[in-house]
């Protein structure tokens, strides 16, 4: 009672502790909330990370697809071989082939060499011939099929590099690998070099890859993506076409008219699961019910924007309904209160008001749809296609390919080229991604009301 | 006549519609619009949707169901002695409607006049040699029976289609007309407008069940062919996966499913802790500035396209994983393993599993923190002792949702996990996947009578099954949660 000063040997009781010094308890707990916290910046960090690595790993393999080696140099279209009944008509001209072409093509690449003094005594004549792709007899063909008065004369002529050679100036062949290439020398290489130095081969911006239509395995310097963004631009157009009159008239009539009843409850279920339906199905979808009990054709734009239109109907119901719910009530009961029906205050009132979001969703989901591969690749979308479709609308018929769809091919094939194509093809993807992602942010910046 | 045509015509005489019965109701009342009973707008929409609205969807319907009915027809048109044993029915009739598509291309480019396509004999003219010179292509000779047939099936939808053009457009003026003599100015237009918007608004939102019944009847007829074809206890038990086109497959379903398991769970491994942790750290602790700037960072992952994660597993984690893991290691000298595509995967799922959980996070009452910080524990207890537990049920809800996408993603796992099809442990072995599978069976020239095709849509059904499954169980668990706190 009195002795509150004593007992100077209590045992057992715990060390008086002060505010300045954590105790051992203390400093476990802050330990152990410092580490979770830890954890927390780990986990955001490793995603950022990943998405950087992500976009370095696509754009260092890709940016070089933008850039390819031409070779320019006079070709002399000998009319012996080219024209041999000499009247110029380009349907006896056609019944030479491609063939004929190859050693004009080798015979104009080897004056010029000589003409430069860059020795070709190590590279024998069918090296020399693959230096230049594969491609080029074709074009030159085409080129001398539209225009029969140029045989006989020497014009100077741009070709594409072969794959391999442009793969060098790319960083992707070097002497050692071309040693252990069946499909290049070191002979080669040197000579192109030469060339490089005496003007004759030039790496630069290629166009034809964002508008030349795809080629085969055996020459991926000159595929590109024109079909394919051809393709998708179409598949989009039906995409919009329909999912958004579809997409908003169902909407305004769930969140506006809809009775509750089972019925609407059942539509309601529906498309929360069609939107985690997986996209492969979709596919089996379009494959069954458009192509084999339809009868559309296969690898038509018109069979993709279906199945896609399919796909992205819950998630621009989902995104309209939103922004239908963000008008406020107050709206509809001033527009009810001076006379209008219930239609009139919907349409005349509240779309209006809805209308930057229902855009912004719609968007949103053509940008999911533009990336969307799975369910194209089971309506046929894989098939080679080197001719762009017509115009409208009869193109919707016609086989196309899609962007994605491009990727996927690309990496299927053996040639390391591809490769970076592929990534190329990628990188184009992502830029119209990122556009329509920016036009929805800036619309929804601009236009966005705050209630 | 063109559909397209059909449509502008149709459009046309709707277009007649609004401006006849606006003028119609106008005139009922000497031009002064306040004596009519709705806008004057109003009757014309009526006369547009009378004209318009039943016209389109008969045509719709037509253009449905008519390829069928002229495939009966024909088909039944092909006597059984006509079906050489290694062809079957369906086999014949594609070479019938690829003998129609190419008289009807000759008669069009004018190789071929109409008559003489429809009188074309098979022993007076090589029919096969005729369509090549114009660039149709057949696999074989014409018999005069797929001849008469395909001669048939032009017959027959040529005839429909000149029946489809009258009936639709005939409706269509039939609609104008009736618009146009109920046009009163009694008539109460604007209740008839809204009535038909509001059924076609209905019709809209029924798209999403038809959706639906599609793809569960289309999975469901085919299934049930294959079941026909190959016996459901192997599809259901057997340990190997062994196509073979020329018959006598082995189509076990259980190494796809492993396969697709074990690279689902490396994923949900990958994705659920990170994107947790990222979730509870940008709600949490996370400053407005952090929060604005990584936020929009990794949800830029779920923007992503499929096939560029599919390309970045195939180009760079792939190579990574064989060369500094698998092969030190010596686990295996494959780039595409299970490793691979549940890693790239799990990225993939990062945003999704942070973006709904910290929906759920924010969701718990700030009270219940507060109670827990006031009585002293710190923030990371409060986390985990109180926020958590709170938000187990979405939470949970949300990597149920993952899991579901983590089972039906396709491009990664075509790309990155390989194409044999095993039971193994080792995480850096090549495997496969259900949805691998089905793009494997059904790309390419398939002939849809195979066992070997049609396993594809019944690995779609248990796809289809497996998600569905997990989706209603998730949404269910999410919504069970909800209701506790508001």
């Amino acid at each position: 009672m009195t002795d509150l000063s004593a007992a100077p040997g209590a045992a057992g009781r715990a060390k008086t502790s002060s505010i300045l010094e954590a105790d051992a308890r203390t400093r476990r707990r802050n330990a152990a909330e410092a580490r979770f916290k830890l954890y927390g910046m780990l986990a955001v960090a490793t995603g950022v990370l990943a998405l950087i690595l992500l976009l370095i790993s696509i754009l260092s393999n890709g940016l070089s697809s933008f850039r390819q080696t031409f070779v320019t140099f006079d070709v002399p279209l000998s009319a012996e071989t080219l024209d041999p009944s000499g009247n110029r008509n380009p349907d006896e001209m056609s019944k030479v082939s491609t063939f004929g072409y190859s050693p004009l093509i080798l015979n104009g690449l080897k004056e010029a060499l000589s003409a430069r003094g860059i020795s070709v005594e190590e590279v024998p004549d069918a090296d020399l011939a693959n230096m230049i792709s594969r491609a080029a007899a074709a074009d030159l063909r085409d080129f001398v099929l539209a225009n029969p008065q140029v045989v006989g004369e020497t014009l100077s002529f741009e070709f594409l590099a072969n794959g391999r050679i442009d793969g060098f100036f790319k960083g992707r062949v070097t002497y050692e690998s071309a040693e252990r290439d069946s499909n290049v020398t070191p002979g080669q290489l040197r000579v192109a070099e030469a060339m490089v130095a005496a003007g004759l081969m030039e790496t630069r911006f290629n166009w034809g890859f964002i508008t030349g239509p795809d080629a085969s395995g055996q020459r991926p310097e000159s595929a590109g993506l024109g079909v394919a963004i051809l393709g998708s631009f179409y598949m989009m157009l039906v995409v919009l076409v329909l999912t958004l009159p579809i997409g908003v008239a169902a909407s305004i009539y769930l969140e506006e008219f809809a009775p509750k009843n089972r019925f609407t409850d059942l539509i309601e279920v529906n498309i929360s699961n069609l939107a985690a339906v997986p996209s492969i199905v979709f596919g089996i979808l379009g494959l069954a019910v458009f192509i084999n009990f339809a009868g559309l054709p296969q690898s038509a734009p018109i069979v993709g924007g279906l199945v896609l239109t399919l796909m992205t109907l819950p998630t621009i119901i989902i995104a309209t309904r939103a922004s239908l719910k963000s008008v406020p009530p107050s709206i509809r009961q001033a527009a009810l209160g001076v006379g209008a029906s219930k239609m009139q205050s919907v349409f005349h009132h509240v779309l209006p008001l809805a209308a930057p979001g229902i855009l912004t969703g719609t968007i949103i989901g053509l940008a999911q749809a533009l990336g969307e591969t799975a369910p194209l690749l089971l309506i046929g979308m894989v098939a080679f296609v080197r001719e762009y479709p017509e115009g409208l609308p009869q193109g919707l018929f016609d086989p196309a390919s899609a962007l994605p769809v491009q990727v996927y091919q690309w990496t299927q094939r053996s040639d390391p080229a591809f490769v970076e194509r592929a990534s190329g093809a990628i990188i184009v993807l992502l830029v119209f991604l990122v556009l329509m992602n920016a036009v929805a942010v800036l619309l929804r910046r601009r236009f966005e009301r705050r209630w | 006549m063109p559909v397209l045509w059909i449509v502008l015509v149709v459009l046309a005489i709707g277009l007649a519609g609004y401006v006849l019965g606006r003028q119609r109701a106008l005139a009922g009342v000497g031009g002064d619009a306040s004596h009519l009973h709705s806008l004057p707008a109003y009757y014309g929409y009526n006369g547009l949707l009378f004209a318009v609205v039943p016209a389109f969807l008969v045509m719709l319907v037509w253009l449905l169901v008519q390829p069928v009915y002229v495939e009966n027809r024909v088909s039944a048109l092909i006597p059984d002695s006509a079906i050489s044993e290694s062809s079957t029915r369906s086999l014949v009739m594609s070479d019938v409607r690829r003998v129609a598509e190419g008289l009807d291309a000759a008669v069009a480019s004018g190789a071929m006049s109409g008559d003489f396509a429809r009188d074309l004999r098979t022993d007076l003219t090589d029919v096969r040699a005729r369509l090549g010179e114009i660039g149709v292509a057949l696999g074989s000779d014409v018999s005069p029976e797929v001849l008469i047939a395909a001669q048939s099936y032009r017959a027959t939808s040529g005839t429909l289609s000149m029946a489809m053009t009258l009936v639709v457009i005939g409706l269509a003026l039939a609609g104008l007309a009736t618009a146009y003599v109920r046009t009163t100015p009694e008539y109460r237009a604007r209740n008839t407008v809204e009535a038909m918007l509001l059924a076609l608004l209905m019709l809209a939102s029924t798209i999403a069940i038809l959706t639906t019944v599609g793809i569960v009847f289309s999975l469901i007829f085919e299934t049930i062919h294959f079941f026909q074809k190959y016996p459901w206890q192997s599809f259901f038990f057997s340990l190997t996966w062994r196509p073979s086109f020329e018959g006598g497959s082995d189509l076990g379903l259980l190494p796809l499913l492993w396969g697709t398991l074990y690279i689902s769970v490396i994923a949900l491994l990958v994705s659920v802790p990170i994107g947790l942790f990222a979730a509870i750290y940008l709600s949490e602790y996370a400053g407005p500035k952090v929060r604005a700037a990584a936020k929009p960072m990794i949800e830029i992952l779920a923007g992503i396209p499929t096939i560029v994660y599919g390309l970045f597993a195939l180009i760079t984690v792939g190579p990574l994983l064989r060369d500094y893991f698998a092969e030190p290691l010596g686990l295996g000298t494959s780039s595409s393993s299970v490793m691979t595509a549940g890693i790239v995967m799990g990225i993939m799922l990062i945003p999704f599993v942070s973006s709904l959980s910290d929906d759920i996070i924010n969701a718990v009452p700030q009270a219940m923190r507060d109670g827990s910080l006031g009585l002293g524990a710190t923030q990371s207890e409060t986390i985990r002792q109180v926020i958590i537990p709170a938000a187990l049920p979405g939470i949970v809800g949300a990597i149920l949702l993952a899991a579901s996408r983590a089972i039906g993603e396709t491009m990664i796992v075509v790309l990155g996990a390989g194409a044999a099809a095993k039971i193994d442990l080792n995480p850096f072995e090549a495997m496969t996947t259900v949805t691998v599978k089905i793009v494997g069976q059904l790309t390419g020239d398939t002939d849809f009578s195979s066992p070997e095709s049609l396993v594809a849509f019944a690995l779609g059904m248990t796809l289809f099954v497996i998600t569905l499954g997990l989706n209603v169980f998730a949404l269910y668990i999410v919504r069970k949660y909800r209701e506790q706190y508001e």
